[in-house]
C-alpha cells in the first residue's frame, strides 16, 4: 500500500519533532527512517501508524485520508523498538490476539485461527516455541514473535520502531537479512525506524534521511551514498574526511589531484576509500604521513596525519584493500603522497 | 593518602561486624517486645475478655439485634465504598500514569490528601455541609433527604478516607509498566475496552487486588471520621467499630470484646491475603524485570 505524508508538523512544548514533512512511499518498499537520536524519526513512525496525533497534517494509506482515523483502523502493524509482548499470554495467545479481538462477525473460527497462528510461528521459525512465555525468550525470539503477531491482522502496512535495537551484535546482523528476505516473501510496505546508516543501508530499499525534523534526502542506498545531497546526509552515512577550502588546504588538494573549483563550494567530503595512496617521489615533499593502521576485515583503514609531530593537524582516513596495502609495503611513519579520486563539495 | 585511610578503613569495618552481634540481638529483641507488648498482648486480651464469660455468652452478644445491624451497616458501607473507590482509583490512576496534563501534581497531592487529614476533620467537614446547621442543610431538609447521622454520612465519610489507597496503589505500578502493550493491543485491532479488560487489567491485578483488600480493611476498620457523621444510633447508623464504643461504654464487656474479636479476625485475614497479594506481585516484578 502506498503511504503519503502531506505538511506534517508536530511540536512537543518549544521543540519541533516534525517540521513540514512531504513524502510519499510506493507499494511494496522497504523503507529506512535514517536519523540520529531525536530527529524525529519515531515520532513520524507514530504518526504514520495513528498512536501519535500530528499537529497539521495529513496521512494518506493508499489514497485514504486516514489522519483522524484511530490507530484500530488503520490496518497497520506495528512492532515496538521493546518488543511489547502481552506478558500475561503465550506466545500463541499473544499472536492470535489480534485475530480473536475482531469484532463477532469478522472473527475466524478457533480452527482458523490455530492454523493461521501455526503458520506464522512457522514463517518465523519458532514454532516449537508456541506455548512459552515472553519472560521464556531470548530477545532475538522476541522480536520475530513480535513481527508475527504483527503480520497476524494481515496489515497493509508493516510498521518497526528500531526493531533490532535492543539485540546484541550476532543477532542483529542474522535478523537484518532475514527481515529483507521476509519482506521478499511477502512484500507488504514496510518502514522501519534506525539510527544505524550501516542497517539501513543493508535492509532497505529506500532511505529517508531525517535531521531536526526535516527530510535532508530520500533515495536508494546507493544514491544516497554515493550522491549525497547535503553536508548532514555525508556526514552521517558512512565515514568521510571533511577538508574546508582555506588557503593552506586549497594548496595541498591541488597537489593530491583534486580540481579546486570554488563553484563547487567550499567544503569538500571525501569518502576513505575514494582516496588513494602513493609512493612519493619526493620524500620531503610529500603532505601527510602515515600514523597508524587497522584491519576492517577486507580493508585496511590508514590513519594519515599531516605535518610533523605526533597528530598536530586533523586527522584523514583512507582505506585501500588488504593486498594493495601489503604491496605498498608502508611502515609507520613513512611519508605518503595522496591521490583523491573523488569529493562531494558543499556549500 | 588513600592507602593509609583503606588501611584504616579495614578493621574498623571488621570491628563494626563484631559490634553487629548484641546490636543485632537488642534490636530483634526490641521488635519482638514491642510487637508483644503492643500488638499481640491487647490482640490476646480481645480473645480473652470476648471469651471470658464462655461461648454461649460471646454468641448471644453477636448475635443481639444492635450487634448484627452494625455487621449489616459496615458490609453495606463497605460493599458501596469499595467499588467506588476502585472505579475511582483506575481512573485516576489510568490519568495520571497515562495523560500529560496541567494539574496532574495538583491531583497527585490532593489523592493523598485523605492520608494526611485527621478522619475527624473529614467527618467534621460532612458535617459542616450537609449537617441541619450546615450549608446544604436548609436544602435537605426541604426535600426530606438525610444524609448526615445516616447510612449516606457514614458512606461519604468512609469514601473520604478510603479514597487514595487504590490510586496510591496503581500509580507507580501503571507508570512501572508503561504504555507499549496497550498500543500494541489499539494497532492489531482491539478497542478499548478489550484493551483495558485484556491487557491492562491483567497486569496490573495483584496490584489492584493489594489496593483493594487495603481498602476494604479501612473501610470496615474506619472510626474517627464515621463517629463523627453518625450520630450513634443502636441499630441504626453505628457500625461495627462504633458498637463497639457504645457497647463498652454501656459495661457490656463481653459485646464489646466480641464484636472487636471480629474486627481483629478481619485485621488477620487482611494481613495474610496482603502477605500473599506481596508475594505475587514480587514473583510478577521479578518476571517483568527479566
Amino acid at each position: 500500500m502506498s503511504i503519503t505524508l502531506q505538511n506534517i508538523s508536530k511540536q512537543f512544548g518549544d521543540f519541533k519533532a516534525l517540521d513540514n514533512i512531504n513524502l510519499d512511499i510506493p507499494e511494496g518498499e522497504l523503507v529506512a527512517l535514517l536519523g540520529p537520536s531525536g530527529c524525529g524519526k519515531t515520532t513520524l513512525l507514530r504518526i504514520i501508524a495513528g498512536l501519535e496525533q500530528a499537529d497539521q497534517g495529513e496521512v494518506y494509506l493508499k489514497g485514504d485520508n486516514v489522519t483522524q482515523q484511530p490507530v484500530k483502523n488503520r490496518q497497520i502493524g506495528f512492532v515496538f523498538q521493546h518488543y511489547a509482548l502481552f506478558r500475561h499470554m503465550t506466545v500463541f495467545d499473544n499472536i492470535a490476539f489480534g485475530l480473536r479481538v475482531k469484532s463477532h462477525r469478522d472473527r475466524p473460527s478457533e480452527a482458523i485461527i490455530r492454523k493461521k497462528v501455526h503458520d506464522l510461528l512457522n514463517l518465523v521459525q519458532l514454532d516449537w516455541l508456541h506455548d512459552r512465555f515472553p519472560d521464556q525468550l531470548s530477545g532475538g525470539q522476541r522480536q520475530r514473535i513480535a513481527l508475527a503477531r504483527a503480520l497476524a491482522v494481515e496489515p497493509s502496512v508493516l510498521l518497526l520502531d528500531e526493531p533490532f535495537g535492543a539485540l546484541d551484535a550476532s543477532v542483529r546482523k542474522d535478523l537484518r537479512l532475514w527481515l529483507r528476505h521476509l519482506h521478499h516473501e511477502l512484500n507488504v510496505t514496510s518502514i522501519f525506524v534506525t539510527h544505524d546508516q550501516e542497517e539501513a543501508m543493508e535492509v532497505s530499499s529506500q532511505i529517508v534521511v531525517l535531521n531536526h525534523g526535516k527530510i535532508e534526502q530520500k533515495g536508494t542506498p546507493s544514491e544516497i551514498y554515493d550522491h549525497p545531497a547535503s553536508d548532514f546526509v555525508s556526514r552521517f552515512i558512512g565515514q568521510t574526511n571533511v577538508f574546508k577550502l582555506d588557503e593552506e588546504e586549497h594548496f595541498w588538494l591541488k597537489q593530491s589531484g583534486v580540481i579546486v573549483d570554488e563553484s563547487q563550494g567550499i567544503v569538500a567530503h571525501v569518502r576513505p576509500h575514494n582516496i588513494g595512496i602513493e609512493k612519493p617521489v619526493d620524500q620531503a615533499k610529500a603532505p601527510v604521513y602515515l600514523k597508524d593502521w587497522q584491519h576492517l576485515g577486507g580493508t585496511i583503514r590508514l590513519e594519515l596525519n599531516r605535518d610533523g609531530a605526533n597528530g598536530s593537524g586533523a586527522t584523514i582516513y583512507a582505506e585501500m584493500p588488504n593486498e594493495q596495502f601489503r604491496e605498498l609495503a608502508l611502515q609507520k611513519g613513512d611519508r605518503v603522497a595522496l591521490r583523491i579520486k573523488h569529493a562531494h563539495w558543499f556549500n | 593518602m588513600s592507602a593509609i585511610s583503606s588501611a584504616v578503613g579495614q578493621p574498623a569495618r571488621a570491628l563494626a561486624l563484631k559490634d553487629a552481634d548484641w546490636v543485632r540481638l537488642a534490636l530483634i529483641g526490641i521488635s519482638l517486645a514491642t510487637i508483644g507488648l503492643f500488638l499481640v498482648l491487647p490482640l490476646a486480651t480481645v480473645l480473652i475478655n470476648a471469651f471470658s464469660k464462655g461461648w454461649t455468652a460471646y454468641s448471644t452478644s453477636l448475635h443481639h439485634p444492635d450487634a448484627l445491624a452494625a455487621m449489616r451497616l459496615t458490609l453495606l458501607t463497605a460493599a458501596i465504598t469499595v467499588p467506588l473507590t476502585t472505579v475511582f482509583g483506575v481512573s485516576a490512576a489510568w490519568a495520571i500514569a497515562r495523560f500529560e496534563f496541567r494539574g496532574k501534581s495538583l491531583l497527585i497531592t490532593l489523592i493523598d490528601l485523605p492520608f494526611s487529614v485527621s478522619p475527624v476533620i473529614a467527618g467534621l467537614i460532612y458535617v459542616l455541609i450537609f449537617g441541619s446547621q450546615g450549608w446544604l442543610g436548609p436544602l435537605l431538609a426541604e426535600h426530606n433527604i438525610k444524609i448526615i447521622f445516616a447510612v449516606p454520612g457514614i458512606v461519604l465519610a468512609t469514601l473520604f478516607v478510603t479514597f487514595p489507597f487504590v490510586a496510591r496503589e496503581l500509580i507507580p505500578l501503571m507508570q512501572e509498566i508503561g504504555h507499549e502493550e496497550e498500543e500494541a493491543a489499539l494497532s492489531l485491532g482491539a478497542s478499548g475496552w478489550q484493551t483495558f479488560f485484556k491487557i491492562t487489567l491483567p497486569n496490573i491485578k495483584w496490584g489492584l487486588l493489594y489496593g483493594v483488600l487495603l481498602c476494604n480493611a479501612r473501610a470496615m476498620g474506619e472510626f474517627g471520621a464515621v463517629s463523627v457523621v453518625s450520630g450513634h444510633i443502636r441499630g441504626l447508623t453505628n457500625t461495627l467499630p462504633l458498637h463497639v464504643e457504645v457497647s463498652y461504654n454501656e459495661y457490656d464487656f463481653v459485646g464489646a470484646f466480641a464484636s472487636a474479636s471480629i474486627l481483629a479476625g478481619l485485621a488477620i485475614v487482611t494481613l495474610i491475603f496482603k502477605t500473599l497479594l506481596e508475594w505475587k506481585q514480587n514473583e510478577e516484578r521479578k518476571k517483568a524485570k527479566e
